[in-house]
């Protein structure tokens, strides 16, 4: 774009762009000191200040035991390894299970093929919100009580009180986990195994399933990028349709497949947010609460957007390194 | 794997080939069977349609789409004043009407530009009132599906712009614009709209001279407009670099300046290649003004609630309201992704 720029036009672009340097700084600055004078004339404090401070309210779960005395700033620690925790086995699912209906898209079965579009139709297309409130709902009011839950799996077991599931637990002195502990059912509900609450089991599974119809669709884009002269070869190599795709098309399709996925899971990492509309306590869960309790509110979204632009910085990273593995070496 | 064949003939060797094959048929059919025989006893069967409390409290496996029949109007107009809720009900046929006509390519054409303008227009006046003997309504009462779609286009409408000026910014040659563009589409593309949108109800108050409040729609329109532009730009600059370098330089050769290259030559070509993606993003937004129920704002999804939720009597049958909102976004959104693959197929065989 610059090509054919004189003199007296490169002069002019540096003058534009300074006085444009200028403008924004300035735009910045006014928009913060007036921001924090329209605060101070309120009579509300600013700054960090209060990280340190007893938060006075409790996270009733997650990985990070949380109680009022303890400071804001553990609470918001707490809130983001609750957003890890209900993020990453979302995404593991929303891989396979959309992985398996990309595939399934493309079967030799008409009526696979039908119920796997119906699926990716129909989640892709209502708002995850509502597909969340539903879920919570449904969890909420349609199961029956925890003292009689159903069971879905041998040591699976559902019920208004959450999922129960086995757990490995360790055994006498050892860290290495020596058994599976069971979930059992008595007089007053099931015990034993982990114990999922229904917020958790409503933000993991809703954003699972949302994100596994559009994991299908990048799937099958990515299995459709594969030329069909490579599937007659392997045809021709005597493969079976399984490993076809095992060792001609998934290897391919990969290439297609991964900064798509990469996006994917930038965004459902973003969509766990909104577990704050269904009462699982994430990150963004927390500063609302927080703001809710000392008004902190510009120090509150400045902390959810920090660390929300450093996990898609991470999963970035992370992924364009998987990337390059996968992406052809050499010529192309 | 792929050759995916079309047609009955090609079903009946895909049901029924190989043993395989019709394993999988029978045990997909058995499915399907058990999995539509309670669908239909539950939603048809026994389902009450009627607006009546007793019978839907009465029945035990069955939908209370009397819940639908009784609340329809709140959870499509919100807390619109009932009387008057003919107004929203004709902006929705005219933003419809208007959507429906320019989805046409053959009417892009430069009266769609003032037709929009004129359409909004209306659509505000009819909403707000206060003219040609309209009762006044505070923005504070619009609610449900006209503010879903009211907020999705001209969410879209302000934040076209802006993602027209952050992709060309983003190519520049000017290293500043190309940094401030840059950082700004790779900062809002990577926080929660969520959070873009609390900041913009609990933050540009502050920025307000005191005791004037900024609507809460204007705030809310704001973030929507601001985390739109930032996605939009990045499609809008796919569709820039898919034009060849040689567009550019033959133009220029002809004696073009900068911005009439981009402008008449560049973008047109552009923005064709990416319509169908920039389709793709209004179905995205239309999604996410359902977010705005978290700030306080009564859309499609906040209407269902305030249906419901105050209301003892029908508060057990949100599920039948989910379904019904849910239908009523699935309809639009699947709609606009048809028209989406439509006119890809359409634009296509134009440039072949």
């Amino acid at each position: 774009m610059s090509s054919g720029a004189s003199r007296r036009g490169a002069w002019l672009a540096w003058v534009v762009q300074a006085l444009l340097v200028l403008a924004v700084v300035a735009g910045a600055a006014w928009v913060v000191n007036h921001a924090l004078e329209v605060l101070r004339s309120r009579g509300v404090r600013s700054g960090f200040d209060f990280l340190t401070e007893p938060a006075g309210f409790s996270i009733s779960e997650g990985w990070l035991d949380f109680d009022a005395s303890q400071p804001f700033w553990r609470a918001f620690l707490a809130g983001l390894v609750n957003t890890v925790r209900a993020s990453v086995p979302a995404a593991i699912f929303s891989v396979v299970l959309g992985t398996l209906i990309g595939i399934g898209r493309l079967a030799p079965h008409v009526l696979l093929r039908g119920i796997c579009t119906a699926y990716v139709e129909l989640l892709r297309n209502v708002p995850l919100l509502v597909q969340l409130l539903m879920l919570a709902f449904a969890i909420a009011n349609l199961l029956p009580d925890p003292t009689e839950p159903v069971r879905l799996l041998p040591g699976v077991w559902l019920s208004k009180g959450g999922l129960s599931v086995p757990w490995p637990a360790s055994g006498e002195g050892g860290w290495w986990p020596a058994h599976f502990e069971w979930p059992e059912k008595g007089d007053f509900g099931v015990s034993g195994g982990a114990a999922l609450s229904p917020e958790y089991v409503t933000i993991v599974a809703g954003l699972s399933f949302y994100s596994a119809a559009f994991v299908a669709e990048i799937v099958r884009a990515g299995i459709l990028s594969v030329s069909q002269g490579q599937v007659l070869a392997g045809q021709a190599m005597g493969f079976s349709p399984v490993q076809q795709l095992r060792i001609v098309i998934l290897p391919q399709a990969l290439r297609v497949i991964v900064p798509s996925l990469t996006n994917q899971l930038l965004s459902l990492v973003k969509n766990s947010s909104l577990a704050v509309a269904v009462g699982y306590p994430e990150l963004v869960s927390v500063a609302n609460t927080t703001i809710g309790s000392n008004g902190r509110a510009f120090e509150c979204i400045a902390i959810i957007m920090a660390v929300y632009l450093l996990l898609s910085l991470l999963i970035s990273f992370g992924m364009n390194r998987y990337n390059a593995r996968v992406a052809l070496r050499g010529w192309r | 794997m792929r050759n995916v064949a079309q047609g009955p003939i090609a079903w009946r060797s895909e049901l029924w080939g190989s043993p395989l094959r019709a394993l999988a048929t029978v045990l997909l059919l058995a499915l399907l069977a058990w999995g539509g025989f309670h669908a239909v006893e539950w939603g048809v069967v026994h389902a009450v349609f009627r607006p009546d409390a007793e019978a839907c409290r009465a029945v035990q496996h069955g939908a209370c789409w009397g819940v639908v029949a009784e609340k329809w109007r709140p959870m499509l107009f919100g807390r619109f004043p009932y009387e008057e809720q003919w107004r929203p009900a004709v902006a929705v046929v005219v933003l419809s009407a208007v959507t429906v006509l320019s989805a046409w390519p053959r009417s892009w054409r430069w009266w769609l530009a003032p037709l929009w303008a004129a359409a909004l227009l209306l659509f505000v006046l009819l909403m707000r009132g206060g003219v040609a003997g309209l009762a006044f309504v505070p923005t504070s009462r619009w609610g449900g599906l006209p503010l879903t779609i009211g907020l999705a286009v001209v969410g879209l409408a302000l934040a076209f712009p802006m993602a027209l000026l952050l992709a060309l910014g983003r190519r520049s040659g000017w290293p500043v614009v190309r940094t401030l563009s840059a950082s700004y589409i790779e900062l809002v593309r990577g926080v929660p709209l969520i959070s873009v949108l609390f900041m913009a109800s609990f933050l540009l108050p502050l920025l307000w001279p005191a005791g004037w409040q900024p609507d809460v729609l204007v705030r809310v329109l704001a973030g929507l407009a601001l985390f739109v532009a930032a996605y939009l730009a990045e499609i809008i600059r796919g569709g820039l670099q898919a034009v060849p370098r040689g567009q550019t330089e033959v133009a220029m050769a002809l004696g073009f300046g900068r911005w009439p290259v981009q402008r008449d030559i560049v973008l047109p070509q552009a923005l064709r290649l990416v319509v169908p993606a920039l389709t793709n993003s209004v179905v995205g937004t239309l999604k996410d003004t359902s977010l705005v129920t978290v700030v306080g704002l009564f859309e499609l999804t906040g209407a269902l609630g305030l249906a419901l939720g105050g209301d003892p009597t029908w508060r057990p049958f949100y599920l039948e309201g989910y379904l019904f909102i849910a239908a009523v976004y699935w309809v639009l959104c699947f709609g606009l992704s048809r028209y989406s693959v439509w006119l890809e197929r359409r634009l296509g065989e134009g440039a072949r």
